[in-house]
Formats: C-alpha cells, sequence, structure tokens
C-alpha cells in the first residue's frame, strides 16, 4: 500500500513503544526485555527508538547503545519477516553447517556482507547452538527447528516460506 | 599463617604488612612501597578489575586482582613472581599489538601510562604483530580529541563520565575484539550530551582522550610583533602547574608561573582572581537583590561552564535562577577587549586575550556566540595547565629555578576571595564575604567560613545575616548535582544559594590539570591546602576590598549591576536542545507558507494523552482540508513536562493543550497563521 | 485447585496416582523429533483414539483406549520420532504418520509388537530384537534422576507432575524441615553444581543463608550456551516443573523469596513451558503468597537471554538480568554476599535443581548410591558428533567414557575409527582414545584437562581434523568474548589467528609456541570462567595430539583431510588437452602451459580455490591431499 511512510510508521510506533515501556514499569533493568519487545514489533531497533527509550527510562542514550549492540540478538539494521539461524554449534560444524550456511546464502542470493534479502523478507545468521545437535546439521526458521539438512531439504523448507511471501504480498 | 590471622597481618613480598581497613590488596602493597601497575583503577571511580596489570599472585588462590580482592588477614602475596611477571608482560604485548606505536610523535608522549609501563616492564618487542586497522579520530568539539586508535578499553572514561558526571555519554559497544568505547551510536561527541568537562581525558591512561591542543596558535601569537598578547591565569592553576617541574601539588607558584608566561613573550599577565573578585560583586548583587525580593531563589552559581551548558540542556526551568554573571574567564576577557584596550591603547583586533586554565570546558566556554563579536572574541584563546606546561617546557625554562614576577598593574592582584574560585566552596565562601556585608552593613570579622569547606560530595552551611538565615549547598560533581537538584524540585531541601561545580574538589580538579596519578583524591586534598593558604597569605581577603576592583569600578563600570557591567559582565541563559531535537515527520505540507505544528509524545506527555492530540491534530486538518498548509511531526521532548501535553506551533510552544482545549487552540493558533 | 496445605496437596497427589491411566501411548515431543515430524503422529494417535472410542467399547475390549500423551525428550533423538506404550514399557524409533494405524490395530488392541519399528541389532549375522525400552542397550546403563519424569510424562501438565510426587518435597520442606535441615540434606548428599565447576552446591546454599540482608535471590541458570550441549533444555522443556520446584525448595533454605530462571531466547519451547508451569504453580498455590498455608512466599520470574555464551557466567548473568551488557565482574565479591541488585543470590544450573526434588524425597543416602565417592549422583549428557546414538542420556557419575560412547552410544558411525571425545564444550578439553577408561567425574576429567561442562559431550572420529576442531572452538570463544579483560578480548583474537595459521599451512613452530604460551596467560590472568576456561581445547589438544599439529606445521599435511590448504591440485598430463581455461580462470595466474603441453599449477601459489576444477572440460585436475614425505 502506498503512502504508508515510514515516518507515519514511526509516528504511531511511540504507542507501542510506550505500552512496551508501561508494561515494563519504565524499569531499567528490564532493558533487555524491553529491547526484545521492541525488536518484536519492528524487526531491528531504530536509533530514535533507542534515544527514546533512554530517556523514558532515564539512562544515557550511550548506555542503551552498549547494551544493544551486546547481544547477538539485537539488530540496529532493519531484519527479515523471517530469520533463519543456521547453527554452528560443535554438533552442527562436525557435521557440515558451513556447506548449510553456504547453500541457504546462495539460494536466497545475498551477497558478501549481506544478511538480509532486499525484499527483508529473510535474514540469514548463525547462531552458536540451538541444543538440536542430534539433528546436526541443523537450522531454525522463526521458532521453527529443522534438522538433518541436505541441500534438498533446505530447498524445500526455504520454497514453504516463499510460498508465505504471496500471500502476505496479498493482504 | 595462621600467626598472620592472628596479628592482623599480610606478607606482602616478603614483607609483614599490618592491614587497617585497606579495602584493596592494591592500598596494602601501597604501604609497602610497592606500586602495582594499573589502568582502570581509580581511587574514586568503582572497581572495574579489566585491565589485568595489578595480577598478584596469593598463596592457595592463584593470580589474583589487586584492585578488586580485599586483603585479608594471613594472606600470603607475591607481587614479582615469575607467574606474573609472565602474565604482565605477555598482557602488556596485547595492549601494545592493538595500539598506535608511533608513540614519539604522540600528544601523551612521556606522559602515558601504557608507554610507562612497558618501559618499566622492559618490552622490547610484541609478538603479536601490529594493529593494522585505523579509525579517524573526533576532533569535533573545542575541547577534546578523541582517537579510538589508542583506546585500550580500560573503561575509565565511561565510569568517569557515568560516576562522576552522572551523564554517560561514552559506553562500551559491541563485543570481543570488536568491543569500543563510543558515544551512543557512534557519534561525535559534539552530537551528544557531552559537557566538555574532560574529566574523561584526565583519567584515559593513553592518548584514546586528550586536552585538544591550543598551543600552536599560541605561540603563533606571541611570537607575532604586531600582536599583543594578554594573558590571565586562573586561581587553579598556579598550585598544579608546578607538579610538571618537580614541585609538590599545592605548592604556590604563581610567580614563576608570570615569569615564565613574561619570558615566552606575554605582553601582559594577569590574576583571573582579579576578575573572579568582579563576579563576587556582580553575583553577590544579584544574590543581594534576590534575597531582598525573595524571588528566583535558590540562585545557582554560574562560573563552571560546564555546569551552565549542562543546566541548559537539563534544566530549563532554572536558567532563571542561574546567576547571569558571566564567568571570571569571560568577565576578564571582556574587560581586556574592552578596557585594556583603552588602558593600553591597543586596538581591539590587535589584541590577544589568552587564558590559562584548569579547564577544557573554558575552550568551549570562550566559543559561545554570546562572547564573539563579530569575528573577534572576548578570549582567543583558551590555554589547560597541561599546554601551559607543554609550551613552559618547549620554550626551554628552568622552571622550579625561576624568581617569581609579579602580575601587571593596575588590574594586578586578586583578593583571597577570588584566589579560592579554584576550589569547590570557593565562589560561596567568597559570595558570603561580600553579601554578608552588603545585607547586615557590618564589617566582617571572621572571613574564613569553614562549614562550606572540605571534599565531601555535598556540603550546605546556614549562615545567620545578623538574623536572616541563609542557606547555602555546596555541590561538585554533576552526578551528586542532579540528585541534590532533584531534592529541591521535590521540595526535599531548600536552598537560597547552590555552588555547582563539574569537576570533583572545583577546578583544582578540572580536566585541563596536569594528570594526578596514581593517588588523584590526594593530589587534590594537596591543590586545596595551597589555595587556602594563598587566600590566607593575601592582604586582601575579600573582593569588595580590592583596590583593583575599586579602581575598575571607578574608571568604567560604575557599580556593580549598572548598565555597563549589565553589557559586559552578564550574559543570558537559553534553553538547549537535549538527546535529540528531530522532529518526526508525520505529514509534509507543501505550501511555502506552510504552518509547522510538531506534538511532544515524551513520556511525560504521552502519559497526559499526547497522542490523542496527535490524532485529534490529524482528524482537525482533514476536516479543514488543510493537508497541505500545516505540517505535523511529533517531536520527543519540548522541556516543558510539568504543564505538558506540550505542542510546538512554528516557534512558539503552547503548553497544557489537551483534548477539550484542542479545537480552541486550533483555531486560535493554527487556523489563524494559515489565515495569515 | 489451590492446595491451601501439605494434606490438601498428598491427598490430592495419592488420587492422581490412581485415576491416572495405565494404559498410554507416549509420543516423545523432544526438539529432536518433534523436527522429525513427532507432532503429526501425535495429532493423529489423538484423533484415531478419539474416534476409536466408540469401536472400542464395540469390539468388547475391557479397558478403555489408551491415553495419547505428549512428552518431553525420551533420549534417542537419533531414531526419532519416538512413541511408547505403557504399561508395558514398548519403544518403537522413527514413527511415521502411516505406522499409526498399525501401532492401534496392533499393539494397542491386541498387544502384538511391531518389530519392524523396535530397537534391533545385527550380532554375529544374528538380528537381536529389544522392544522393551529398558532393555534398549542405550538405556540400559542409564539411571534416570534428573530425567524422572523426562520423557514420560506430559510436561504441561501440573497433575502428571503431581501424580510423580511433584512438590511433595517442597511440601515436605516447608512444613517439617529448618533450612539448616534443607541446606544439612543437600550438602550430605554431596550435590555438585551441575553447571561445569562442581562447586558444592550445600556450601554455595550456606554462604548466601549465613549473610544477613532484606532480600536475597535464586537464579536458574537456564543459559545452556554450550555448543553441542541440550540437557537443560531438555529438563526445562521435558520437566519444567522439577525445576520450578527444586527452586522454591533452593529459595526456602537460603531465606529467598524471589527466584529468577533466566533461558536463552533461543528455547522458546523451553520458555514457553516454564511459562505455564510458573503459572499452573502459582494458581495451585504451589508458588506465591504463603505456600501451602506456611508462611513461606516465593515466586518466579522468567527472564530470556538475547544471545550471550557469557551469560552463562555467574556475574554476567546477574549484569544482563539487571538489564546491562552482560560482562562479568571480578570476585570476590560473590554473588552468595553480593549479587543481583546487590543482595546475597544463589546460582544454580537447571539440572542442579531439578535434582533437589529428589534429594529430599528419598534422602542424601539414596543419591550418594549413585556416582562416586566425590562426585555422587547422576549426569546428563548430551551424545553427538560422530556417534552412532545420538541424543540425551543420563548416567551415574563414574561412568566411564567407553561404555558411554560404545555401550550406550553404540559406537562410531559407519563404523569410522575412534578419535577423541570432546568434553565440556569450548571450555573443556578433547580426550583420547587413552582416556576410554576414565571414569567420568568432576576430579577425573579436571586431571585430564577438561571439564565437566554442562554435559555436552561430542564424539570425534578419524575424519576430523583435531586442530580444525581446535580452531573452531577457539572462533566460538573469541566471538563470544565480552571484549572486557585484555587475556580474553585480545589473547583468544591472536590465539584463534595463530590457529588459522596453522590450519592454513603457514604456521611455524613458533607460532604454535607463541600459541601455547599465550594459552597458558589467557587461562591464568582472564577475569571470568569464559577466558580462564576459552584455552582448554588448545591445551588439551596440543597436549594429546601434538603429532596432528606438528604435521600441519612441518610437513604441511592434514592427516584427517580437512584442512583445505593441505589440498593440492594436478593437472593429469594424461588428460590435459591444454585448451588453456584452467589459466584463464585462475584468479591467481599460477597455471601456466602452451598449446600442445599440458598446463602446470604452481604449487607454491595456488590457493586452493577450485576455479581449475570446476572449469576443466577433460576433468584433468586431480585433488590430492599432501602426505608426510616418509609416507
Amino acid at each position: 500500500m502506498e503512502g504508508v511512510s515510514q515516518e507515519v510508521a514511526l509516528g504511531r510506533s511511540f504507542e507501542k513503544v510506550n505500552a512496551i515501556l508501561k508494561k515494563h514499569a519504565y524499569n531499567p533493568s528490564n532493558l533487555v526485555g524491553i529491547l526484545q519487545e521492541v525488536q518484536e514489533e519492528y524487526r531491528y531497533l531504530p536509533e530514535e527508538i533507542l534515544t527514546y527509550i533512554a530517556t523514558a527510562l532515564g539512562v544515557s542514550p550511550a548506555y542503551v547503545y552498549g547494551v544493544a549492540t551486546f547481544y547477538a540478538q539485537f539488530s540496529l539494521k532493519p531484519k527479515g519477516k523471517n530469520i533463519i539461524r543456521v547453527c554452528d554449534g560443535t554438533a552442527c560444524h562436525v557435521k557440515g553447517s558451513s556447506a548449510v550456511l553456504k547453500y541457504v546464502r546462495e539460494y536466497l542470493g545475498l551477497r558478501e556482507g549481506e544478511e538480509t534479502t532486499p525484499d527483508l523478507l529473510f535474514t540469514v545468521e548463525t547462531v552458536a547452538c540451538i541444543g538440536a545437535c542430534a539433528l546436526a546439521p541443523a537450522m531454525m526458521v522463526n521458532d521453527d527447528v529443522y534438522g538433518l539438512l541436505d541441500e534438498e531439504k533446505v530447498k524445500e523448507i526455504l520454497e514453504r516460506y516463499e510460498e508465505g511471501r504471496e500471500g502476505a504480498d496479498g493482504v | 599463617m595462621s600467626n598472620g590471622v592472628e596479628k592482623k597481618v599480610v606478607v606482602i613480598d616478603g614483607q609483614e604488612v599490618a592491614l587497617n581497613g585497606e579495602k584493596n590488596i592494591l592500598e596494602v602493597a601501597k604501604k609497602a612501597n610497592i606500586d602495582i601497575p594499573t589502568f582502570c583503577y581509580h581511587s574514586d571511580l568503582s572497581v572495574y578489575g579489566a585491565c589485568r596489570m595489578c595480577l598478584v599472585e596469593v598463596e592457595g588462590r592463584g593470580l589474583m586482582p589487586s584492585c578488586s580482592t580485599p586483603p585479608e588477614p594471613g594472606m600470603i602475596i607475591r607481587t614479582n613472581t615469575a607467574r606474573v611477571l609472565e602474565a604482565r608482560r605477555t598482557i602488556l604485548e596485547l595492549y601494545l599489538a592493538n595500539h598506535e606505536r608511533d608513540c614519539t610523535v604522540c600528544e601523551r608522549n612521556l606522559n602515558c601510562r601504557l608507554q610507562e609501563m612497558s618501559a618499566r616492564m622492559g618490552i622490547k618487542e610484541v609478538r603479536f604483530g601490529e594493529r593494522k586497522e585505523k579509525v579517524p579520530k573526533d576532533t569535533s568539539t573545542f575541547s577534546l580529541v578523541r582517537d579510538p586508535n589508542r583506546c585500550i578499553l580500560c573503561g575509565d572514561c565511561v565510569r568517569a563520565c557515568r560516576e562522576i558526571e552522572g551523564i554517560g555519554i561514552y559506553d562500551f559497544t559491541l563485543r570481543g575484539s570488536k568491543a569500543q568505547v563510543e558515544p551512543a551510536f557512534g557519534k561525535k561527541l559534539s552530537e551528544v550530551e557531552c559537557v566538555y568537562c574532560g574529566q574523561c581525558a584526565i583519567r584515559c591512561p593513553t592518548a584514546a582522550l586528550v586536552v585538544k591542543s591550543e598551543v600552536d596558535k599560541a605561540w603563533e601569537a606571541v611570537l607575532d610583533k604586531e600582536k599583543f598578547v594578554v594573558a590571565q591565569i586562573a586561581p587553579a592553576v598556579r598550585v598544579a602547574i608546578g607538579e610538571a617541574f618537580g614541585l609538590p601539588p599545592g605548592e604556590i607558584t604563581t610567580g614563576k608561573i608570570v615569569a615564565a608566561l613574561k619570558k615566552i613573550g606575554f605582553d601582559r599577565v594577569y590574576d583571573t582572581s582579579f576578575s573572579a573578585d568582579l563576579t563576587v560583586l556582580e553575583e553577590a548583587e544579584e544574590f543581594f537583590k534576590r534575597l531582598q525580593k525573595g524571588e528566583r531563589l535558590p540562585q545557582f552559581t554560574s562560573c563552571c561552564p560546564s555546569w551552565v551548558v549542562y543546566a541548559e540542556r537539563n534544566y530549563p526551568f532554572y536558567l532563571e535562577h542561574l546567576s547571569s554573571a558571566r564567568s571570571p574567564q569571560q568577565m576578564f576577557g571582556s574587560v581586556i577587549k574592552n578596557f585594556v584596550t583603552r588602558l593600553e591603547n591597543v586596538p581591539k583586533e590587535k589584541i590577544v586575550s589568552v587564558s590559562i586554565m584548569p579547564c577544557v570546558a573554558k575552550k568551549f566556554e570562550a566559543r559561545r556566540p554570546e562572547y564573539v563579536h563579530g569575528e573577534i572574541p572576548d578570549v582567543d584563546i583558551v590555554l589547560s595547565a597541561q599546554e601551559t606546561i607543554r609550551m613552559i617546557k618547549s620554550a626551554n625554562i628552568d622552571f622550579k629555578e625561576l624568581d617569581p614576577v609579579p602580575f601587571d598593574i593596575p588590574l594586578s592582584a586578586g583578593s583571597g576571595a577570588g584566589v579560592l574560585f579554584g576550589v569547590t566552596g570557593g565562589v560561596t565562601e567568597a559570595v558570603l564575604r561580600y553579601a554578608y556585608e552588603r545585607l547586615t552593613g557590618k564589617e566582617l570579622k571572621e572571613v574564613e567560613f569553614k562549614g562550606v569547606r572540605g571534599l565531601e560530595s555535598v556540603r550546605e552551611a546556614e549562615v545567620d545575616f545578623d538574623g536572616r538565615t541563609v542557606k547555602v549547598a555546596i555541590v561538585h560533581g554533576l552526578a551528586r548535582a542532579q540528585q541534590l537538584i532533584r531534592e529541591v524540585r521535590e521540595g526535599k531541601r531548600y536552598y537560597d544559594f547552590i555552588e555547582v561545580m563539574s569537576c570533583p574538589g572545583g577546578c583544582i580538579g578540572g580536566g585541563g590539570m596536569p594528570l594526578g596519578y596514581p593517588d588523584y583524591l590526594a593530589v587534590l586534598r594537596k591543590r586545596a591546602e595551597g589555595l587556602y593558604n594563598a587566600d590566607r597569605l593575601s592582604p586582601v581577603r575579600k573582593a569588595q576590598d580590592n583596590p583593583a576592583i575599586k579602581f575598575l569600578y571607578e574608571q568604567w563600570l560604575k557599580h556593580p549591576g549598572s548598565e555597563t557591567a549589565e553589557e559586559h559582565l552578564h550574559t543570558r541563559y537559553r534553553s538547549r536542545r537535549r538527546i535529540s531535537d528531530e522532529v518526526i515527520r508525520i505529514q509534509e505540507a507543501k505550501s511555502a507558507q506552510k504552518v509547522d505544528v510538531a506534538v511532544c509524545v515524551g513520556t511525560s506527555c504521552y502519559l497526559k494523552g499526547s497522542y490523542n492530540l496527535l490524532q485529534g491534530l490529524l482528524k482537525l486538518i482533514k476536516e479543514h482540508k488543510l493537508e497541505d498548509k500545516v505540517s505535523v511531526g511529533a517531536t520527543f521532548c519540548l522541556e516543558r513536562c510539568s504543564q505538558g501535553p506540550n505542542i510546538r506551533v512554528n516557534d512558539e510552544v503552547i503548553s497544557g493543550v489537551n483534548e477539550e482545549n484542542l479545537e480552541r487552540v486550533f483555531n486560535e493558533e493554527i487556523l489563524s497563521k494559515v489565515k495569515e | 485447585m489451590v492446595f491451601k496445605d501439605r494434606v490438601s496437596l498428598e491427598a490430592k497427589v495419592a488420587e492422581l496416582k490412581k485415576s491416572m491411566p495405565k494404559r498410554k501411548v507416549l509420543v516423545c515431543g523432544g526438539l529432536g523429533c518433534l523436527a522429525k515430524g513427532a507432532q503429526r503422529v501425535f495429532d493423529l494417535l489423538v484423533e484415531r483414539l478419539e474416534t476409536e472410542k466408540l469401536s472400542w467399547t464395540v469390539e468388547k475390549i475391557e479397558e478403555t483406549p489408551h491415553h495419547p500423551v505428549k512428552t518431553g525428550c525420551m533420549g534417542l533423538c537419533e531414531a526419532g520420532p519416538l512413541v511408547m506404550i505403557e504399561p508395558q514399557g514398548i519403544l518403537y524409533l522413527r514413527v511415521k504418520p502411516e505406522d499409526v494405524e498399525e501401532i492401534i490395530e496392533e499393539t494397542l488392541k491386541k498387544g502384538v509388537i511391531v518389530e519392524r519399528l523396535v530397537y534391533q541389532e545385527e550380532k554375529n549375522g544374528r538380528k537381536e530384537l529389544w522392544p522393551l525400552m529398558k532393555d534398549v542397550p542405550f538405556y540400559r546403563k542409564q539411571v534416570k534422576v534428573v530425567l524422572r519424569n523426562c520423557g514420560s510424562i506430559d510436561p504441561e501438565s501440573l497433575d502428571e507432575y503431581l501424580s510423580r510426587d511433584g512438590y511433595l518435597a517442597l511440601a515436605k520442606v516447608i512444613t517439617e524441615m529448618s533450612p539448616d535441615d534443607v541446606i544439612g540434606e543437600i550438602t550430605k548428599s554431596g550435590l555438585r553444581g551441575r553447571g561445569g565447576g562442581g562447586f558444592p552446591t550445600g556450601r554455595k546454599w550456606q554462604f548466601a543463608r549465613v549473610v544477613k540482608a532484606d532480600k536475597k535471590y535464586i537464579i536458574c541458570n537456564g543459559d545452556e550456551g554450550d555448543p553441542g550441549a541440550f540437557m537443560d533444555r531438555s529438563v526445562m522443556e521435558g520437566d519444567p516443573h522439577s525445576v520450578v520446584e527444586g527452586m522454591a525448595i533452593a529459595g526456602y533454605a537460603i531465606g529467598a523469596q524471589e527466584g529468577y530462571i533466566y533461558v536463552r531466547a533461543e528455547y522458546p519451547l523451553a520458555v514457553r513451558r516454564l511459562k505455564k508451569a510458573i503459572e499452573e504453580a502459582r494458581a495451585a498455590g504451589l508458588l506465591g503468597q504463603n505456600i501451602l498455608g506456611t508462611s513461606f512466599s516465593f515466586d518466579i520470574i522468567i527472564r530470556e537471554g538475547a544471545g550471550a555464551f557469557v551469560c552463562g557466567e555467574e556475574t554476567a548473568l546477574i549484569a544482563s538480568i539487571e538489564g546491562k551488557r552482560g560482562m562479568p565482574n571480578p570476585r570476590p565479591p560473590y554473588p552468595a554476599n553480593r549479587g543481583l541488585w546487590g543482595k546475597p543470590t544463589v546460582i544454580n544450573n537447571v539440572e542442579t535443581l531439578a535434582n533437589v526434588p529428589a534429594i529430599i524425597l528419598r534422602g542424601a543416602e539414596w543419591f550418594r548410591s549413585f556416582g562416586t565417592l566425590t562426585s555422587p549422583g547422576t549426569k546428563t549428557f548430551a551424545l553427538a558428533g560422530k556417534v552412532k546414538n545420538t541424543g540425551l542420556v543420563e548416567v551415574p557419575m563414574g561412568i566411564t567414557i567407553r561404555e558411554l560412547v560404545f555401550d550406550i552410544g553404540g559406537g562410531i558411525q559407519n563404523d569410522r575409527a575412534f578419535k577423541a571425545v570432546q568434553v565440556g564444550g569450548p571450555s573443556g578439553g578433547c580426550l583420547t582414545e587413552k582416556h576410554l577408561d576414565l571414569p567420568i567425574d568432576y576430579d577425573s576429567l579436571c586431571g585430564a584437562g577438561a571439564i565437566m561442562g554442562s554435559g555436552g559431550l561430542i564424539v570425534l572420529d578419524e575424519d576430523t581434523c583435531i586442530v580444525e576442531v581446535a580452531r573452531f572452538f577457539m572462533n566460538f570463544t573469541q566471538n563470544e568474548s565480552c571484549g572486557k579483560c585484555v587475556p580474553c578480548r585480545e589473547g583468544t583474537k591472536h590465539m584463534l589467528n595463530l590457529l588459522q595459521k596453522v590450519v592454513d599451512g603457514k604456521a611455524s613452530m613458533e607460532d604454535v609456541e607463541l600459541l601455547e604460551k599465550t594459552a597458558v596467560v589467557v587461562k591464568d590472568a582472564s577475569l571470568c570462567g569464559l577466558g580462564k576456561t576459552a584455552p582448554n581445547p588448545v591445551l588439551t589438544t596440543l597436549r594429546y595430539f601434538r603429532d596432528e599439529y606438528v604435521d600441519h606445521v612441518l610437513h604441511r599435511v592434514c592427516p584427517a583431510h580437512v584442512c583445505q590448504a593441505m589440498k593440492e591440485y594436478f593437472i593429469d598430463p594424461e588428460k590435459c588437452r591444454s585448451c588453456g581455461k584452467c589459466a584463464r580462470v585462475c584468479p591467481v595466474s599460477c597455471i601456466s602451459g602452451r598449446p600442445k603441453v599440458p598446463y602446470v599449477i604452481d604449487q607454491n601459489q595456488c590457493i586452493k580455490c577450485g576455479s581449475c576444477f570446476e572449469a576443466c572440460p577433460f576433468d584433468a585436475i586431480v585433488i590430492s591431499w599432501r602426505r608426510k614425505n616418509h609416507e
């Protein structure tokens, strides 16, 4: 839909951010949880929102930025709708997770250094271990775990999520 | 060992040391004359324990950091075992591998903890190679230069800014070998809440944070025969510059500094204590008037530029309470450019006004637009004590042996009261010495107000002015000031007069002073003592008794608070933007004569329903079909939280807007402007 | 219902024990089985059993149909989805939806075993079947204390937990034991922290108990970050109430009224199940104010981690709960004195806490009957890597590595040769063939240079390059270092560089020496456990597999044929037609030749990119692995 600019979305976002802040009682010790919920909402942590959160919690923006850059879960760049986490834990590594990662990236046409597809449908990350060692090599797409991967299986999985895109576009 | 437990001693490198409440092994070692190396330990900051330089071997426990490990009776500590030395040497190499090693052309050459430690350990080779990537320096402010290439991530600046100033412009970002110390979002210092106090730089063990040097500019001026160079020397520097030349902290070296500056080629050297006296008169007169009227109290001091800029950003509601008197530096700047010109018969363009300051925020203050007239600033160059030392050294002067030279006349010395400006509580004491006599009409016999002295972070005193009790508070360090002011705002405390200095100890702990490793607090105490001695030795103890001040009023200013004084010695404050004044555009009007409306959605206003206002406003605009004429945005804070919800129409802030009066406000404030 | 006192709880437990259906069909709902389609199997079972209800009675089978239950992890993830039928204890492996019908018709209705779904092994040409779970070699040597309910109850049902004497330990503790009694019992049991260090749990509690403070906290460390470990996840997902109960008991013992569970964000299912367990316990009066009518109040808050391995370290975990960067702080002060928000805090790992209710109910003596003198009880392990039966196991302490890998794990996949086990994740070490008979307990592992860690156990075979494994772990710790102290921040970086050089065939023996020296300092001088243990993989591999380092450095040989740099590309002169395609695609122009003469690759310049291999139309490019000169 044309016309819903990012600015308006941001303008609206205060409502959501404020609701999140309120839920956490404006308590700085809930910062990690607040950032998690904000990221859930926007799929990343926009700078102005982080600054806003800092002001609302009475801590410095540098502090919030420091926390946001510490944890692997947080992204200061927009993330895709589907987050693919290729496990690079020991078991997966030994069983060839790098080939899985390579294939996923190739399939999505990501260039060197790119993590997110230009259509913001997928973000690819590696994760230390998802605890599915018995299924190595494994990956997570959003909250779902897929194991014993090979190229064919990865392709099949990604296609399924791509089909979801048609649905999303249709709305 | 059990013996040690009974005797309450530890054994450190074979030497028994009695325990007497030392909080860490570091302090115990000092008693045994062992100076354990540290980067991240400062006695006045929280313990961080990261630099690992202070590791010592504790029997039965292995390597322990001596900064964070409390001594326990019976402990057997060794500071120089093979294990300790191997660790320390490797750690230093690891630091050096990630640090630029061009020491000879470094700002902190011969004044760097890292350099000193690697010299101590005799590091001849770094087995881990060299750092390849280079990051640009941040030179965005007038006061400080940040060079990430030299940062060793000790976090001293992070803690100094957070714990002393309560601002926290720096923090660690990222992690592992990518970890850095930087302001939020990697911004420049000029783009964040930095108040330029330099407490970070004074604690930085390397040249990752240094004072921005104006030494070259100063040399250029003194070497230029066309220029008439006038220096003013702040009170605090006289008890510190000597430290760089082997004199103990606190020793008064005023005469030597004047002598050195004269040798370098300064045409006139004056004492900032003199203009401090001027500040006393103007500020105390103001205080006297406010007391009489009972308005704009508490009065806040305004000589600390870091405090002033902090207040402008954070306490817009208190700006009227700040004394309008300019700081001594700026008063003298004004005197130099407006009166010394006449006195010496030199045109303004030829006079170069240089101030020698303990402070780096003074560099910022001198460039405030209100102190620059046309192209000509009242103060052209601000040299920190560190830079002054550098200048004396490069002039090859044997400072220690110099015969003292007096200040130039007629604006010669300041009173003892003026000298006290250099230490926390000093401004208060100086003002009290004047205000007492002004208010009571009686002579003040006992000039020393002991109650306001000391280094506790907050001190308060009640002074009996012949029946009228005046309540004063003194605070240093903005972190503590924030707390005090919160309590004042909440009505938990009441004062007539509040002195705020951003640096610990006041100006004697300024960010431009010689670096006071390792026990900074002890150095501060000695510098403070030095200033109290200087006051005691002064022939004149009260500003109002200073004959040079009387001369200046007679010749130029007439009387405190006069029109001339107002024009040249006072100033006005303005609210400055906070973290972000970016407006988030929601609706952009195309018309050239558009009206700009911004609704505050800061926490306070939001909670009072400003989001509904925003929606209501958009609806009203739509109803009136004004989408092309009215731009709407959301802003973070318009700094009138108590009167919110606030909206801004063009440049005017309208407070107390609510859903009931929105339509009226829209008609009166927006519609009318559209029609215009 | 809300339990007002111990009596009403005990009555309910007794009632549930009677009423719980004996005939059950359990489907493993562990992550492994779910990922292999266990949910579809379960749904189908539920649906079929529902419709069967009617015909079931028509066919005059006397009992009611089997009660379907989705459980937590049953352990043998390798062979999932797993289905177990009770009361017999029949275990079916690799069950697909199409098997459901047969299971119902044959086993549930007639009690006949479906042989093809049963665990089987070929021995001496004879096929052996083990239809019952307890007989399957994978389970035979296991002892389930921590996993007592995991895989056999529905983790989302409080009633099922109660039917296994759930919360009776808490009831006993708060009604008839003093905090000192509780600590005494735990101390007597010899329970040691299962999170890695093995610190005696009773002593840890005692430290916090004696500190006077207005508030104290219990933290359950569920930030299982070791790559290759999923025991804690299995417990949190499979038996969340045991963790909740353990925490409440710990809280009573030290005088805490509030507990936090810190769970990795990568474990959404664990978070969901814990949340549900806490809510149910609260609703039943087993958490909250005045539990079971006593003066003891205790509640639990869940905090989700945000992806930082270092937060498994106690002080970093505390910082993270406080909303800060998860950077560790020097100890002392220890959390037991000054922990969360400056208050006395005990941090126990999931497995440790799950042990607690069992110890309280059955006594310290019972607990000590398992394991060794210094390491009593059991330990869970996540068995992974190149072992046949990967999965979750619980064994008595003191079992040997050989039993674990070969008896329980079934030996090495594809019958390759065993090379090493990596115990304790990135903080642990690699142990070799000569350690196969080493008993697994805290002290033996430590003596061998490894650590128990939280219990990740990765089996490596001859196709695994040990240097590459060390590099992998160093890369992991390097990425996860918080960057606070210099030995870990810079030291691990340089260690990784040095290891990379070895793997790339560019290292000298001086580099290996520097690697070792740096490792020693990083281990000695780092601030927290992460840094202090980060060099372990390097140090143990240098100790036990030094030859392999030497092979890489001096001979440029990777015995396991893993390190790409040790590969060589040759042009087979017989096959080469001198077309020059290879030379044109070579990015470093190291292939030369001229028409009619076979082309040659300059081995000194080749970067092993494989472009020529891809480009050659005649399959003339040959890949060979370098061998040692004397071979």
